[in-house]
């Protein structure tokens, strides 16, 4: 019965795409049917339009890619960031929350593939010390069926390898899944360490900063962007993929998505449901202390009658710093 | 007290790790410890003599034709098993992206910490390794130490310096390692456009953001970057939005660190900012007086670069002359 429903939605969602045609082959002959025999569907009372099915079209990728998992952060949106005036502080604990961008480009490229290949359920999964409840729903709204979130104190200031351990055992809760897609990094520690750590915690063949991914025939191929090289590989699935942010551009959702993401459900766990034992995510690394960074700059304006006056004052600036050559 | 002893370096970027032997040396040096270089690849016996020079006390020779290209399970099996065997205290690894994948797996492999991208490292009384980086998209610096042996940092290219080579004593240990199939298959490479070293060693750059209106116009940046000998670079949105360029700068980016960082119609968002810090002058051309660049800039100029730089060029050939 799930599955009926679900071949419905994406033959609904085809039929929608084909609109158009369909619209325009048919505008004066109503009524007329549609019917969906084997790997072909019929319009119109002679069966006179047919056009493949993307069940059948997508049988085969359907059966290999059926979960996506995408690990979500909720991270401080550092644009919003502000420093305590008297003690020089960063604001950290007030700063208002989001979803890691490079996670939200995760999320896009997720849905995407659920678009091209049909059937997919996109799972989200966030660790969190607090209720990100909030946050999961503009990720719902975006397009991801289920949001898993471990909320739990025990959670405040974990590490990476802390993240990564109740990460891997989420998803080994959650159970099946073909592929784990990450951020890269993370918009305000950036440290792009979790996604390596989850793929050798979960034994996974791993890809990391992707700027494409193709699927085909149970395989996942990514391009990546390397220090002096592009590089394509290719791994069987399961796998795990960080991707950049250079790979989509996220989705606004719209005001429709945003209201039936109210319905969509978010399961909640806390430590003790994932049998996690205190000591497994004691901190490997600890911050000692969080600095504003020193920046001494002269921050010199340089102003002039004219453009011209201008230039030769600043062209004069950089030759006695000493770094231009005559 | 633990019994891991010794510092490892190992960079699949031969420069790279020259500059952290260099920061090595020093650490084993305050720790009275030596200081061991991992050579993994096929072919690379010949530059085993070449780290004793440059400061190395051992080098662990793994070569194998398997290990041609850095494919992440090969080379996580050979680090795996160093680690193991020789227990070192502390690892030094390139920030590559390949680099940085196989920290986090050898740390997570040897279920210990992992400090990535450290801009400074020093030791603490207790002999424990600080790292410090950059972190909240450029806000802050954040100082880190770990609770978990052996101590894995990662460090980035053009941080530290190489050491003058000079003759000296050392131990060339070559290694027989059980190489893990990799589980992925490179289907292909080809070499960047422009190598990124170009832009990161660059002395000077000039480097565009949106008030730049057309792709084209670029040229303009250029001829005064022939004037200075420098490197034409851009921001993000330049490369992802207009799909103009494949490549910026900026911490998701190439992380410059040159003499003259000269910012032309860019305002200085802070993960631009926190991949130019480093640069020794920087200076802001930007219309909108407001713009945070000029925060962080030497020297600013408010104006449309569309004027300020044809003068500036012309200017500087002048006084040059």
């Amino acid at each position: 019965m799930e599955n009926a429903k679900k071949d419905r939605r994406t033959l609904c969602g085809h039929l929608r795409l084909n609109c158009l045609k369909i619209c325009r082959y048919f505008i004066s002959k109503r009524p007329f049917v549609i019917i969906v025999h084997q790997d072909k569907i019929f319009i119109g009372n002679n069966y006179n339009f047919a056009f493949p099915s993307p069940l059948a079209q997508n049988q085969k990728e359907v059966a290999d890619l059926k979960t996506i998992i995408v690990c979500l952060k909720q991270a401080v949106d550092v644009s919003q960031l502000k420093i305590d005036p008297t003690t020089g502080q960063l604001l950290t604990a007030s700063a208002p929350k989001k979803i890691s961008d490079f996670d939200k480009n995760a999320l896009e490229e997720a849905i995407r593939i659920k678009e091209r290949i049909g059937a997919a359920e996109i799972y989200t999964v966030t660790v969190s010390s607090e209720d990100a409840k909030p946050v999961l729903r503009e990720a719902l709204a975006i397009g991801a069926d289920k949001a898993y979130l471990v909320n739990d104190q025990s959670l405040q200031n974990v590490d990476t390898w802390a993240t990564a351990y109740v990460l891997a055992e989420t998803i080994k809760k959650i159970g099946k899944f073909d592929l784990i897609l990450c951020g890269e990094t993370s918009l305000d520690s950036f440290s792009g360490l979790v996604g390596s750590r989850l793929a050798e915690l979960l034994n996974l063949p791993q890809i990391n900063s992707a700027r494409k991914i193709s699927i085909e025939n149970g395989n996942v191929t990514a391009e990546r962007t390397l220090e002096s090289a592009y590089e394509t590989l290719k791994s069987k699935m399961p796998a795990l993929i960080t991707v950049t942010r250079e790979i989509n551009q996220p989705r606004i959702p719209s005001l429709m998505m945003i209201m039936k993401a109210s319905r969509k459900e978010i399961v909640t766990w806390t430590t003790t449901d994932l049998n996690i034992q205190k000591e497994k995510i004691d901190e490997k690394v600890e911050v000692t202390e969080v600095l504003a960074p020193k920046t001494k700059r002269k921050k010199i304006m340089i102003t002039g009658e004219n453009t011209e006056e201008i230039a030769g004052k600043l062209a004069k600036a950089l030759i006695q710093e000493g770094i231009i050559r005559r | 007290m633990s019994e891991n002893r010794g510092v490892l370096v190992f960079s699949e970027e031969y420069d790279l790790m020259l500059e952290m032997i260099g920061k090595g040396r020093e650490i084993a040096k305050e720790l009275q410890t030596e200081l061991a270089v991992a050579l993994v690849g096929s072919n690379v016996q010949k530059k085993a003599s070449e780290l004793i020079k440059y400061g190395a006390d051992k080098v662990f020779l793994v070569d194998n034709p398997a290990l041609e290209r850095f494919q992440a399970e090969r080379y996580l099996s050979v680090l795996h098993n160093l680690a193991v065997d020789y227990k070192p205290d502390i690892l030094l690894i390139g920030s590559t992206k390949n680099g940085k994948a196989l920290a986090a797996r050898l740390a997570t492999r040897l279920e210990t910490g992992c400090i990535p991208d450290c801009t400074r490292l020093s030791v603490d009384k207790k002999g424990r390794l600080i790292g410090e980086r950059i972190t909240y998209g450029g806000n802050a610096i954040a100082r880190v130490t770990f609770r978990s042996r052996p101590q894995i940092v990662t460090i980035p290219a053009k941080v530290f310096e190489k050491l003058e080579p000079r003759d000296r004593n050392g131990e060339i240990t070559k290694l027989d390692v059980k190489i893990e199939d990799p589980q992925t298959e490179i289907v292909e490479t080809k070499p960047l456009e422009t190598s990124s070293r170009n832009i990161e060693e660059a002395e000077i750059v000039v480097s565009c953001g949106r008030g730049l209106e057309k792709k084209d116009d670029k040229i303009l940046l250029e001829r005064l970057a022939e004037i200075l000998n420098a490197q034409v670079g851009n921001t993000r949105p330049l490369a992802e939005d207009r799909k103009w360029f494949t490549e910026w700068v900026g911490l998701s980016g190439h992380k410059v660190k040159p003499k003259l960082y000269i910012a032309c119609g860019l305002s200085g968002i802070i993960q631009h900012v926190a991949g130019i810090r480093d640069s020794k002058i920087i200076v802001a051309i930007n219309s909108d007086p407001e713009a945070p660049i000029f925060e962080v800039a030497d020297y600013g100029v408010v104006g449309d670069l569309y004027d300020i730089l044809p003068a500036l060029t012309e200017a500087l050939r002048k006084q040059l002359s």
